[in-house]
């Protein structure tokens, strides 16, 4: 059992770093979140449905973690300018071809509301399907369309209503 | 041509390729005439391009030592080895009780009343009323484990595992009911062969029933709090954080593969 545990989930945990990593920002708690995910996980294994779809399952642990997280964060926000911010701690390196334009972008990303953000994350860069999606984010499939439509659009006009050089915005910083 | 009208539904189905090859190509024909639509959803589309290449690098990184599975299941296994940090030898300071109120989230004030962080400052003020006591640390001794188990499960309403950190060099010496703010809780306390004690609070939680780990300190006195399935737990000790860190992981450790 604990063989085909790790043959299901360890592949995927590259890919729950990624997620962990888009929804907190900082890499030490991105990580502190995988590992809490994975200990449910090796708990929890026993509990789940043979062919169950391994994918789901995993990322359903973690993103009600990362919310709980994040719902504790938004409580007690600490807020610190980019440029103030500890580079070491920032989740990824800018590429340096074009910087500005992919600040622009996590910058905008952080904007969005929770339920567009993960939405657009698991759909785009997890590259789940609509029902993965669904089921990870517990909602119906239509609820996932109508918001990945909203993300977008919303992600679109943050992106082109901000004014590039003067772009600072407040990051949520997840202190522990 | 189909009389289905383009939906937004489909334009999502382009950009992430779920459409059937006969619908993908009336979505095309549609854009093909609506330059307009077709504009929005070429910056859709580069978005999600760009969405892609920002997280990419994470997928390169080597995943971390704290993340091998494998190894996080062959631990549940098997009890630790004694490990380096067995040998903490961090002084004890005595921490007036006063300075409870000072307790919270490293950077963070004012304290709420509840959730994890009261959980810490209970941990705390207790760690500073009873660790420091010569006579009468505990009420009830290891000697009389069973006692223990069934006193603090009928005071504070569930049963409370009894973490074993002999492995890590720590004896358990006892326990008592403590009061709390939130209702009675189990105190445990352990030693090493130097006399440095810790102590592990535990109570159920109204408030904020399952959080990760998080780490507390007041001065030298250090404390990791986390909540499980409405239990919360604090482990605190005049020990430094990164060895306190990997006893607090093995005592979460141990009462998530006894629950």
């Amino acid at each position: 059992m604990d063989h085909e545990m790790v043959r299901l989930i360890e592949p995927l945990i590259p890919a729950l770093r990624r997620y962990a990593r888009a929804l907190m920002r900082e890499r030490a708690a991105a990580d502190d979140l995988v590992q809490d995910c994975l200990e449910r996980a090796i708990s929890r294994w026993h509990q789940r449905r043979p062919n169950d779809d391994a994918r789901a399952w995993i990322f359903t642990i973690l993103h009600n973690l990362a919310m709980t997280r994040l719902r504790r964060s938004a409580q007690r926000p600490v807020h610190v300018a980019l440029d103030d911010a500890d580079a070491a701690n920032l989740s990824l390196a800018a590429p340096q071809e074009d910087g500005l334009r992919h600040r622009e972008l996590l910058a905008a990303l952080a904007r969005l509301p929770d339920e567009q953000r993960t939405v657009l994350l698991l759909v785009t860069v997890e590259e789940l399907s609509y029902a993965e999606t669904a089921r990870v984010l517990d909602v119906p499939i239509g609820t996932v369309m109508s918001r990945l439509s909203r993300a977008r659009e919303r992600l679109a006009r943050l992106m082109s209503a901000e004014p590039r050089a003067t772009l600072s915005p407040p990051y949520l910083r997840s202190v522990k | 041509m189909s009389s289905r009208p383009i939906t937004e539904d489909d334009l999502n189905g382009l950009l992430d390729r779920t459409l059937d090859p006969a619908r993908h190509a009336e979505v095309l024909a549609y854009l093909d005439a609506h330059p307009d639509v077709a504009q929005r959803l070429a910056l859709h589309s580069e978005q999600a391009d760009m969405l892609r290449a920002a997280f990419a690098p994470v997928i390169e990184e080597p995943v971390p030592t704290e993340l091998d599975l494998s190894r996080m299941i062959e631990e549940r296994r098997r009890p630790r080895q004694a490990p380096r940090w067995a040998m903490a030898a961090a002084a004890v300071l005595l921490l007036s009780v006063g300075a409870a109120g000072g307790w919270s989230l490293r950077g963070m004030t004012p304290p709420p009343s509840e959730g994890i962080q009261a959980l810490a400052r209970e941990a705390a003020a207790s760690y500073a009323t009873y660790a420091p006591d010569q006579v009468r640390p505990v009420e009830i001794r290891a000697s009389d484990r069973d006692v223990l188990a069934a006193w603090t499960a009928k005071r504070v309403g569930r049963p409370i595992g009894i973490p074993d950190l002999t492995a890590a060099g720590y004896r358990l010496m006892g326990g008592r009911v403590v009061p709390t703010e939130h209702g009675p809780a189990a105190l445990f306390m352990y030693d090493d062969d130097r006399g440095t004690r810790l102590v592990m609070l535990a109570r159920p939680m109204k408030a904020e029933r399952d959080m990760p780990m998080s780490s507390h300190a007041e001065g030298e006195l250090n404390g990791f709090a986390w909540a499980d399935n409405g239990l919360g737990y604090s482990l605190v000790g005049g020990v430094a954080s990164d060895r306190l860190h990997p006893l607090a992981d093995e005592v979460r450790r141990q009462i998530r593969s006894e629950a």
